[in-house]
C-alpha cells in the first residue's frame, strides 16, 4: 500500500476497502517508526489528523469523496494550518499556533484531505541540504549521511521514505526541485501567480511558489488541481480559467521538442550526473522526442541576482519578527532597540541572519542602483533567455543539480559553495516560469539523479504529460529506500 | 565596493540584529565572500534594461471598499509575548 | 538683514474608506484596542496585502481638483524601519512613481490670492497607536490604526509664512471635505500636517537648511510652531550659528519645538518596489468615471455666489470655507429666494455662525435648519416681523420651539403695519405726556427718542420701525 498512487489510494477509500482513518493511522504509525531518525517532520498531531481523517470518512460514507477526500498529505511547515504549530524552521516561531489557513490549507480541507502532519525545512526557506533548521537535520532516506535537499527537505524525505503519500513544498530557488531530485521523487514548482501565497509564509515574495511533491507526474497532477487557483487575498495570484493539469497525461510525446541548453551540460557537472541524464534523453527520444541544442546565455548570472534579490526582498520580510505580537521574545533585554536585537540575533539561526544583512546592506543608501536595481535588470536579461529558447522548443530539460545528494555537513560551514549548488534552478524562479524534477536514475554513490523539466509559462499540464509519459515506461519513481 | 567591519555594524543595527564584537570579523568574512560572488554582475552592461520586479506583466488588482474582517483580538493575542488589557506590551518607547 | 520663511507642507489626510487600504478590517475610530486589527494589519507570518479601490479612488479625485497629473502607472514601496507600531518592519507608500503629481491650488490670505504649487499626492498606510501611560514602565501597542488610508499631500516650499501657511492648510482641508475623501476631523488625527521650515535672506535664492516639524494637528499649532521655529533659526543664524537638519516636535504646551531625540539616528529606510503589490495602472474610463462625480469646488462657488447671489468677496470667502456651510447657505437662499441672499448670508454668517460657536455645535447639527432659517428671513423680507423681533424668533427656533410663523403667532410678535393703528397709540402717549411734548416742540429734539420708547412699549416692539418714525415725526410736530 505505501507504493500505491493518489489513484489507487482514492479508489480503495471510495470502495471502503480502507477508511481514511485506517490510511492516516498506518502513516502515523510508519512516521513514528521512522521519524526519529529521518526527522522529516517537525510536528505530527495523531489527534487532529485522525479527527480529519473521521470527518472525511464521513463524506466518504455518504458519497460525498473527492479525489482526495480522506489522503493525508505532509504539510511543509511555512504553511500556515489553524490551530497547528507552523515554525518555518525556526525557532522565531517555536511557539507559534496559526490562528488562520494559508490558501493551500484550506484548499486541502475543502478536498477533504488530511493534514498528517508538518514538515522539517531550511529555516524560511533558506537553503538547500535542511541543515539550516532549528528543529535538526534531516537525513536523507537513500543514504543516511546524505542531505535530502533543501528546502522542503523534509516533506521529500517523508514522501521518499513512504512517510506520507504526498506532500506539499515550496519553492523560491529550487526548494521543490532540488530535494525532490536528491530524494528521488517527483515535484513541480507552477508558473509564478498559480499556487496562491497567501499564509505561506513569505522568503522572497517575487520568487516564493508553492507546489506539490509526491511519488508520480500523476499524483502531482491531481495534488495541483487541488492546490492551484486564484486567490483574492494575494495580489500576485492569476485570475485564470481553472484548469485541469492531469488533462493531457496520456497524450503521446511524438514530435515533442526537447531543448537541450548547453549551459546546463557544461563544467561543474558530475559526470554520473551528465550519465543518467543522457540516459533519459535517450528514453525520451524512444518515446518520439526530438532534441535540439539551445542556449540560455546568462545562466551563470542568476546565482548572483538571485542572491541579491531574494535576500533584499527577505530583509524585509523578515522585519515583522521583532518579538511584538507573535513569536520568540529574548528573555531579557534592556530597552526596546536591544529587545529587537536580542529577539532577532537569538530567535533566527546564522543564514537567515546572513542573508537579512546582506539583503539590507544590498538595498541600503548608495548601494542600491549597483545592486538591486541592476539585478533586477538582469532579471530581465535571464528571463528573456527562456522566452527565446521557448521559440524552438516545448520543454526544456537538464539535471536538476549539478551531483547527486552531498554529505551532512559537507557544504554547510561553506554557504557560496551551497548556494552555487542551485545553479540549474534559480533561473526558472527569476523568471517565473514552472519547473520540476522527475527520478531518471541513481548516480554513482547510488544516490538519486532528477532530471529537471522546465515548461513555458503555463506549461503544467504539458510538462506533467512529459513526465508522466516518462514514468509509464520506466520504474525509477517507484523505486523505494530500504529502511 | 569592499565591506568593512563599519558596515557590518551598521547593517547589523539597521537590521536590528544583536551582533557581538567577537562576531564582526568572521561575518565580514562570509558577507563578503556572498558579495564576492554578486560582483559578477557589474561586468553586465545593462544600459537601456527595464528593472525586473515581478514575473507576470499584470496590473494591480483592486479591492471593493468592504469591511470584511471581525474582531479576532483575542485569538490574535493568544499567541502574544506580552499583553495588558488588549494591547501589545512593548519596553517604554521614547519620543 | 531682512529673512524670508520658506514653508512646505506635508498633510496626511485620513481617506474616508470604510475598510483599511491593504485589509477588509474596519477603518471606524474609537474602538477598543486591536479589535480592528486583522491578521494583515498584524503582520501575522504569512499574510499579504490586497489593495482597496475606494483609496485609490479618492487619490484620483484629489488629483482632478487641484489640476495634477494622474499617473497612469504608479508603484507601492516599502519604507523599511522598526518602531512597535509599525507591525511590518516597513511602511507600505509610494516613492518614486506616486499616483498624484503637479497641479495647484489658490489661497487667499487677507485680499491677496496666490497659487500654491504641490509636488505630489502618494498614497500610504497609516502605523498604530503608542500608548505611553504606565504599564508598568512599558508602552501599550494599539493597532487599530495601522493600515489606514492616508493620501500625503506634499506642497512645493512657496509658503511665505505662517499666514500662509495655515491659509494652505485651511484651504486643502476645506478641500478634501468638499471632494468628500476625508472626514477632516482633526482631533482624530483625520487631517495632520508636518512643515517643512527654513529661513533665508530676503532676495536670496539659495534654500536654507530646514527643519521638519512633525504631527501639527490644529492650524492653531501650525502657526505657533512655525512661528516659534522660525525666530529660533532666525537666532541661530544671527548668532553665527548654523540649523541642524532634524526633525522636530511642537510642544504646545511650552509653545515651542524642540528636537526629536529618537529620531537622532541617521535613518536609511531602504526603499524598494512591494514585490507583494504590483504596479498600479489607471484606466481612462476609471479617470471619466471619477471626473464625473466631482463637486463644485470652493473657488468656483466662491465666484457664483458673488456672480448669482451678489455676495461681496469676503461674504463668498467665508461661507464657501466650508462644504457643509455652503450647503447650508445654498439651502436657506434656495428657500428664500435670491432676491434675500444677503440677509440669508447675514444670517448665517451672523447669528447663526454664533450660536453654533456658544454651543459649540457642527453646522450639521444646527437645531435652526436651513429650511427654519429662510422661513425666518422671508418674515423679515415681508414685514411680517423686524429684524429686531426675528432675533427672539431666531433664538426661540434655537431652543426647539418651532419654525418661524409658529412663534411670530405664539408669541404674537407679528409687525403691527396698520398706520391707524400706530396712529391711535401716538396719540395715546402724546396724550399722557404733554409736559414732554411741550419741551420737544420747544426745541429739545433729543425727546424724539423717549417717544419712540414709549411707543414700543407699548406695541412690545412690534411697531414696524420705519412707519412708526415718520407717523411720530409728523404728530409730534403737530
Amino acid at each position: 500500500m505505501i507504493n500505491s498512487s493518489l489513484k489507487q489510494l482514492a479508489a480503495q477509500l471510495a470502495a471502503k476497502k480502507i477508511s481514511s482513518r485506517e490510511l492516516t493511522q498506518s502513516y502515523l504509525s510508519r512516521i513514528e517508526t521512522l521519524n526519529p531518525d529521518l526527522n522529516a517532520f517537525i510536528t505530527v498531531d495523531a489527534e487532529k489528523s485522525l479527527m480529519q481523517a473521521d470527518a472525511a470518512d464521513k463524506l466518504l460514507a455518504a458519497g460525498l469523496g473527492g479525489v482526495l477526500t480522506g489522503i493525508p498529505i505532509a504539510q511543509k511547515d511555512i504553511f500556515c494550518a489553524q490551530g497547528w504549530r507552523t515554525t518555518c524552521g525556526s525557532k522565531m516561531l517555536g511557539n507559534f499556533i496559526a490562528p488562520y489557513d494559508a490558501n493551500v490549507i484550506e484548499r486541502f480541507n475543502v478536498a477533504g484531505a488530511v493534514n498528517l502532519g508538518k514538515t522539517n525545512m531550511d529555516e524560511f526557506a533558506m537553503g538547500s541540504s535542511n541543515e539550516t533548521s532549528h528543529f535538526g537535520k534531516v537525513k536523507n532516506p537513500w543514504d543516511k549521511l546524505a542531505v535530502p535537499g533543501g528546502s522542503s527537505g523534509g516533506s521529500a524525505a517523508a514522501v521518499a521514505a513512504r512517510m506520507a503519500p504526498a506532500a506539499t513544498g515550496t519553492d523560491t530557488g529550487g526548494s521543490i526541485r532540488q530535494p525532490a531530485a536528491l530524494t528521488g521523487i517527483t515535484g513541480i514548482k507552477p508558473t509564478y501567480g498559480v499556487v496562491s501565497r497567501y499564509g505561506m509564509i513569505a522568503f522572497a515574495s517575487s520568487l516564493d511558489q508553492g507546489g506539490p511533491m509526491a511519488k508520480s507526474a500523476e499524483d502531482c497532477a491531481l495534488l495541483l488541481n487541488t492546490m492551484a487557483g486564484f486567490d483574492n487575498r494575494d495580489s500576485t495570484s492569476l485570475d485564470r480559467p481553472v484548469e485541469d493539469y492531469a488533462r493531457d497525461l496520456a497524450q503521446p510525446l511524438n514530435g515533442l521538442k526537447i531543448g537541450l541548453p548547453k549551459e546546463y551540460f557544461a563544467e561543474g557537472l558530475a559526470p554520473d550526473v551528465a550519465q543518467t541524464i543522457e540516459a533519459a534523453i535517450t528514453e525520451y527520444k524512444k518515446l518520439g522526442a526530438q532534441v535540439v541544442e539551445i542556449s540560455l546565455p546568462n545562466t551563470q548570472l542568476s546565482i548572483p541576482v538571485y542572491y541579491v534579490l531574494a535576500p533584499a526582498e527577505a530583509s524585509s520580510n523578515l522585519a515583522r519578527y521583532d518579538g511584538v505580537r507573535y513569536g520568540y521574545r529574548a528573555p531579557e533585554y534592556k530597552d526596546l532597540t536591544d529587545m529587537y536585537k536580542k529577539t532577532r540575533a537569538q530567535g533566527f539561526g546564522a543564514e537567515v541572519k546572513r542573508r537579512i544583512l546582506i539583503g539590507t546592506y544590498v538595498l541600503s543608501a548608495g548601494y542600491y542602483d549597483a545592486y538591486y536595481l541592476k539585478a533586477q535588470k538582469l532579471r530581465r536579461l535571464i528571463a528573456q533567455d527562456f522566452t527565446d529558447a521557448f521559440k524552438l522548443c516545448d520543454v526544456i530539460m537538464g539535471p536538476t543539480t549539478p551531483t547527486t545528494a552531498f554529505n551532512l555537513g559537507e557544504k554547510s560551514d561553506d554557504p557560496v559553495s551551497m548556494y552555487l549548488s542551485d545553479i540549474y534552478t534559480i533561473a526558472v524562479n527569476l523568471a517565473g516560469l514552472p519547473g520540476m524534477s522527475i527520478p531518471v536514475g541513481f548516480g554513482a554513490n547510488g544516490r538519486p539523479v532528477g532530471l529537471q523539466i522546465i515548461g513555458n509559462y503555463f506549461g503544467e499540464a504539458k510538462m506533467l504529460n512529459v513526465a508522466h509519459q516518462y514514468q509509464l515506461a520506466t520504474d525509477w519513481h517507484q523505486r523505494m529506500p530500504i529502511l | 565596493m569592499s565591506l568593512t567591519e563599519a558596515d557590518v555594524k551598521r547593517i547589523a543595527h539597521l537590521a536590528r540584529i544583536e551582533i557581538e564584537d567577537k562576531e564582526v570579523a568572521p561575518v565580514l568574512g562570509q558577507l563578503s565572500n556572498i558579495l564576492g560572488l554578486v560582483e559578477q554582475m557589474q561586468a553586465v552592461n545593462t544600459d537601456g534594461i527595464a528593472p525586473m520586479a515581478h514575473a507576470q506583466d499584470v496590473s494591480l488588482r483592486l479591492r471593493e471598499d468592504r469591511v470584511t474582517e471581525s474582531d479576532q483580538h483575542e485569538a490574535f493575542q493568544a499567541v502574544a509575548p506580552q499583553v495588558e488589557a488588549g494591547l501589545y506590551l512593548v519596553p517604554k518607547v521614547m519620543e | 538683514m531682512q529673512w524670508e520663511v520658506v514653508i512646505g507642507l506635508e498633510v496626511h489626510a485620513q481617506l474616508s474608506t470604510q475598510s483599511k487600504i491593504f485589509s477588509g478590517a474596519a477603518t471606524a475610530y474609537g474602538a477598543a484596542p486591536n479589535t480592528q486589527a486583522c491578521a494583515v494589519d498584524l503582520a501575522l507570518p504569512g499574510v499579504l496585502p490586497v489593495m482597496n479601490k475606494g483609496a485609490t479612488e479618492r487619490a484620483i479625485k484629489f488629483g482632478l481638483a487641484v489640476g495634477a497629473k494622474i499617473n497612469r502607472t504608479s508603484v507601492f514601496a516599502r519604507k523599511n524601519y522598526f518602531y512597535p507600531d509599525l507591525p511590518k518592519g516597513y511602511q507600505i507608500s509610494q516613492f518614486e512613481l506616486p499616483i498624484v503629481e503637479g497641479g495647484s491650488i489658490t489661497i487667499q490670505v487677507g485680499d491677496v490670492e496666490k497659487t500654491i504649487r504641490i509636488t505630489r499626492a502618494h498614497l500610504e498606510e497609516d502605523a498604530g497607536k503608542s500608548l505611553h501611560e504606565d504599564f508598568h514602565g512599558m508602552t501599550g501597542i494599539d493597532l487599530n490604526r495601522a493600515s489606514t488610508p492616508l493620501l500625503e499631500i506634499v506642497s512645493e516650499p512657496d509658503l511665505r509664512g505662517s499666514a500662509e501657511a495655515v491659509a494652505y492648510a485651511k484651504t486643502l482641508h476645506s478641500l478634501v471635505q468638499y471632494l468628500d475623501i476625508c472626514d477632516g476631523n482633526m482631533q482624530e488625527g483625520s487631517f495632520r500636517c508636518d512643515a517643512n521650515v527654513s529661513v533665508r535672506p530676503l532676495g536670496t535664492d539659495k534654500l536654507g537648511t530646514r527643519c521638519e516639524i512633525k504631527n501639527l494637528n490644529s492650524f492653531r499649532f501650525l502657526e505657533r510652531a512655525v512661528e516659534y521655529e522660525v525666530v529660533r533659526q532666525i537666532e541661530i543664524i544671527e548668532a553665527g550659528g548654523k540649523i541642524a537638519q532634524e526633525t522636530r516636535l511642537y510642544d504646545s504646551d511650552k509653545d515651542e519645538t524642540r528636537s526629536m531625540r529618537s529620531k537622532e539616528e541617521a535613518f536609511d529606510y531602504r526603499y524598494f518596489p512591494d514585490p507583494d503589490l504590483l504596479p498600479m495602472k489607471i484606466s481612462e474610463a476609471m479617470i471619466e468615471e471619477i471626473q464625473k462625480t466631482l463637486p463644485e469646488l470652493p473657488q468656483a462657488k466662491r465666484g457664483r455666489f458673488m456672480r448669482e447671489f451678489g455676495l461681496s468677496s469676503y461674504d463668498a470667502n467665508v461661507l464657501t470655507a466650508s462644504k457643509a456651510m455652503a450647503a447650508y447657505f445654498e439651502q436657506v437662499v434656495n428657500q428664500a429666494g435670491a432676491a434675500n441672499a444677503k440677509s440669508a448670508a447675514n444670517w448665517v454668517m451672523g447669528d447663526l455662525a454664533g450660536a453654533l460657536k456658544r454651543d459649540n455645535l457642527e453646522i450639521a447639527h444646527s437645531p435652526v435648519s436651513a429650511d427654519r432659517l429662510a422661513g425666518l428671513v422671508k418674515r423679515i423680507a415681508d414685514n411680517t416681523i423686524s429684524s429686531k423681533i426675528a432675533k427672539e424668533v431666531f433664538e426661540a427656533m434655537w431652543q426647539g420651539e418651532g419654525d418661524a410663523d409658529a412663534i411670530i403667532e405664539a408669541k404674537g410678535l407679528k409687525q403691527i403695519t396698520d398706520t391707524g393703528a400706530i396712529e391711535k397709540i401716538i396719540d395715546g402717549i402724546i396724550a399722557a405726556n404733554p409736559d414732554q411734548l411741550a419741551q420737544y416742540r420747544s426745541g429739545k429734539d433729543k425727546l424724539f427718542s423717549f417717544f419712540i420708547g414709549q411707543a414700543m412699549k407699548a406695541t412690545q416692539g412690534k411697531a414696524n420701525p420705519q412707519q412708526l418714525n415718520d407717523l411720530l415725526k409728523q404728530k409730534l410736530a403737530g
